[in-house]
C-alpha cells in the first residue's frame, strides 16, 4: 500500500514543479487571450532567458535571484520589439501567418543557441544548489521551494497588474473587444506589443526561479511548451487563474504518474488529462474569462 | 481534366529530369523535395481544403512509418503489403482522431493542440511499449531488391515517391472539383451555413482528416524505406508535423501546385543553406527561419499566390 510517506513529497514536489509551469503558462495565456496566437516562440524564449540567467552568473557572478531585476526587464523589451518589430508586421493578421512568423522566430532563436553555446547542457553551481529543507515526512530542495514561492508571487504581481491598473484594464479591453477598444481611444498595438512583453517577462521570471536547479540546452525549450499548452488548455484558454491552478495541478499530475506509471510513462499523464479536458471540457475549468 | 493532363505533364517532366540527371546530388534533392511535397500535400488536405490546422501531422506519419517497419520485421511481410498496411493503419489513426475530436466540436486552436497532444502520447507509448523496439527504435536489414521495396539508385525510390506525389496530387485535383470536395470547402468556409444547407460537417471533416492522414502515412513509410531506421522522437516528433504545414502555407493552402511549389522552394532554401553556412551547426537554421519570416512578411497569400497575381496583371496588361 501507498503510504502518505511516499505520496506526500510526491505532492510537494509536483507543486514547486507545477509553480514554475504556472508561470511559464501565465505568459502563452496572456498571449493567446488577448491576441489570439498560439505563441510557437514561447519555449524559445525560455530558452533565451535559461541562458541569459546562465550567462549572468558566470560571466558576472549574478546571483540567479539576483538576476531577476536584469532578465525580466530584459525580456520585457525583447517581447515588446519582437511583437511590434516582427510579429505584428510579418503576421498580416493572419492566424496561419502568424503561426509560421512564431515558429520562424523559434527556428532562429534555437539555432542561434546552438551556435553560440553549442548542443552542451550546461548548469550552475551556487551556494545553495543542494540545500535541503525539510518540510513534515518530505525533504525538499532549497531552490525548489525558492521557485514556488517566486513563481506565485510573481502570478501574484501579474493579476494585481491586470485587475487593479490602467494598463490591466487597457488590456482586458482589449482582449474582449479590440474595436471597442480602439474606439475608446485605447492604442491596441501598444497594448498587444505589451502583452507580449509581459508575457516573455513571466519567463525571464520562470527561467531565474528555474535554473538554479535546472539546466539549459538549445532544446530545453520545446518540452516546456508542450506542458504550458497543456495548463492554458486545462485552465481555460485566456484565464489567469486557470493557468495558475492548471499549472499546480499539472506539476502534481506529472509527479503522481511518474511515481506510479515509471519514469518513461510520467509525461503521459499530461496528455491524458490534456486529451480528456479537450474532449469533455474544451473551455477548460476556469471558462475562458479574462 | 485540365488538372489531370497537368498532373500527368509533371508527372513526365519529373519522370525524364530523373532518367537525364546522373548527379547524385540532384537525385536525392529531387527526391527529398518529392518527399516533402508529399508530406504537404497531405496536410493540405485538412488544413488547406478542410480549414482544420492540425499541428500533429507526425501522428499519422510515424504510424505508417512503424506499421511499414513493424509489418516487415516481426510479421515478415513484404515491403509492398506493409506500405498498404501503413496507409490504412495511419489511416485508421487519422479516422479514430478525426472522429473524437470533430464529434466534440474541436475547431481552431483547440484542434491544432490536441492532434499535438495525440501525435505526443504517440511519441510516449512509441517510447514504452515493447514491439517498436522502445527508444532504440528499429533498423531494417538492408537488402536491395524490387520486392523490399529498396532500390540500389536513388531513382528507384524517386520513381516510387513520385508515384505517392502523383497520386496525392489526383486526390486533391479531386477535392477541387467534387461533390465532397466542394462540402469540405463549405464547411472550412462557413461551417453553419454549411449545415443550414444538409453538409454532414462531421463527416466531411473526418472524410477529410483520413485521406490526409493516409497519403501523410505512405510519407512515413517511405522515409522507412529511404533511411531504414526509425525511432520514436524521429517520427513522433514535431519535425515531420511542422515540414508539412510550413510548406503547405508557404506554398498557399487550398490550391493543387502550392505545397508542391513550397516544397521545392523550401527544401531548395534549406539545401542552399546548408551548403553555404553549413560548417557552423546552427547557422543555416538561423538562416533558414529568417528567410521563412522574410517570405511570410512579403508573401503573406502564399508562393503560388504571387503566380497567379503576376499573371492576372500579364493578362491585364495584354488584354
Amino acid at each position: 500500500m501507498l503510504e502518505i510517506g511516499i505520496l506526500f513529497p510526491s505532492v510537494l514536489n509536483g507543486l514547486t514543479t507545477g509553480a514554475v509551469y504556472a508561470l511559464v503558462a501565465l505568459g502563452l495565456t496572456l498571449i493567446y487571450g488577448v491576441l489570439h496566437i498560439i505563441n510557437f516562440a514561447h519555449g524559445a524564449a525560455l530558452m533565451v532567458a535559461l541562458y541569459a540567467v546562465y550567462l549572468l552568473k558566470t560571466q558576472f557572478g549574478i546571483d540567479p535571484y539576483l538576476a531577476l531585476v536584469i532578465v525580466v526587464p530584459g525580456m520585457f523589451v525583447f517581447g515588446y520589439a519582437l511583437q511590434r518589430g516582427i510579429i505584428n508586421r510579418a503576421g498580416h493578421g493572419k492566424d496561419e501567418n502568424i503561426l509560421l512568423v512564431t515558429l520562424g522566430i523559434a527556428i532562429v532563436l534555437e539555432n542561434l543557441a546552438l551556435l553560440v553555446f553549442k548542443s552542451d547542457t550546461r548548469s550552475i553551481e551556487t551556494g545553495y544548489t543542494l540545500s535541503t529543507v525539510a518540510i513534515g515526512p518530505a525533504i525538499i530542495a532549497l531552490p525548489k521551494l525558492l521557485a514556488f514561492g517566486g513563481a506565485l508571487a510573481a502570478s501574484a504581481l501579474l493579476l494585481l497588474i491586470l485587475t487593479r491598473t490602467d494598463l490591466g484594464r487597457a488590456i482586458r479591453a482589449v482582449a474582449k473587444e479590440k474595436h471597442g477598444a480602439k474606439l475608446m481611444g485605447i492604442d491596441v498595438e501598444h497594448v498587444y506589443a505589451m502583452c507580449f512583453g509581459i508575457g516573455l517577462a513571466c519567463v525571464g521570471a520562470a527561467a531565474c526561479f528555474l535554473l538554479p536547479a535546472y539546466y539549459v540546452n538549445p532544446q530545453v525549450g520545446a518540452g516546456f511548451v508542450a506542458v504550458a499548452f497543456t495548463i492554458v488548455v486545462l485552465g481555460g484558454m485566456g484565464s489567469f487563474v486557470g493557468a495558475l491552478v492548471g499549472g499546480l495541478l499539472i506539476g502534481v499530475v506529472e509527479s503522481l504518474s511518474g511515481l506510479f506509471l515509471g519514469e518513461s510513462l510520467g509525461q503521459i499523464g499530461i496528455f491524458a488529462v490534456f486529451i480528456a479536458v479537450l474532449l469533455f471540457r474544451p473551455q477548460g475549468l476556469f471558462g475562458a474569462r479574462l | 481534366m485540365t488538372d489531370a493532363i497537368r498532373i500527368a505533364g509533371f508527372a513526365l517532366v519529373i519522370g525524364a529530369l530523373t532518367l537525364a540527371i546522373d548527379s547524385g546530388v540532384w537525385l536525392t534533392f529531387i527526391m527529398m523535395a518529392l518527399y516533402a511535397a508529399l508530406l504537404a500535400l497531405s496536410w493540405n488536405m485538412l488544413g488547406g481544403f478542410g480549414g482544420q490546422f492540425s499541428f500533429g501531422h507526425a501522428a499519422f506519419f510515424g504510424s505508417g512509418a512503424y506499421v511499414q517497419a513493424i509489418a516487415q520485421l516481426s510479421v515478415g511481410w513484404n515491403a509492398w503489403l506493409a506500405l498498404a498496411a501503413a496507409l490504412a493503419v495511419a489511416a485508421g489513426v487519422g479516422a479514430f482522431i478525426g472522429a473524437l475530436t470533430f464529434r466534440y466540436g474541436l475547431k481552431g486552436s483547440y484542434f491544432a493542440l490536441v492532434t499535438l497532444a495525440f501525435a505526443e502520447v504517440m511519441r510516449i507509448l512509441a517510447v514504452s511499449v515493447g514491439f517498436t523496439g522502445g527508444g532504440v527504435g528499429l533498423m531494417l536489414a538492408p537488402s536491395e531488391s524490387f520486392a523490399n521495396m529498396q532500390f540500389a539508385s536513388r531513382k528507384g525510390y524517386i520513381g516510387l515517391v513520385l508515384a505517392l506525389v502523383v497520386a496525392a496530387l489526383l486526390v486533391t485535383a479531386w477535392l477541387r472539383h467534387s461533390r465532397f470536395g466542394a462540402q469540405l470547402q463549405a464547411v472550412r468556409d462557413n461551417e453553419d451555413a454549411a449545415r443550414a444547407i444538409g453538409v454532414g460537417a462531421w463527416s466531411v471533416k473526418v472524410g477529410a482528416i483520413t485521406l490526409s492522414a493516409a497519403f501523410m502515412g505512405a510519407g512515413g513509410a517511405f522515409y522507412v524505406q529511404v533511411f531504414q531506421y526509425i525511432d520514436p522522437a524521429l517520427v513522433f516528433g514535431p519535425a515531420s508535423s511542422v515540414e508539412a504545414l510550413v510548406a503547405a502555407i508557404v506554398g498557399g493552402m487550398g490550391t493543387l501546385w502550392g505545397p508542391v511549389l513550397g516544397a521545392a522552394v523550401l527544401h531548395l532554401l534549406a539545401e542552399l543553406t546548408r551548403n553555404l553556412f553549413g560548417q557552423l551547426p546552427g547557422l543555416n537554421m538561423i538562416v533558414y527561419g529568417c528567410v521563412l519570416v522574410l517570405i511570410v512578411m512579403f508573401v503573406p497569400n502564399g508562393l503560388s499566390g504571387v503566380g497567379r497575381s503576376v499573371r492576372d496583371g500579364w493578362r491585364a496588361r495584354r488584354g
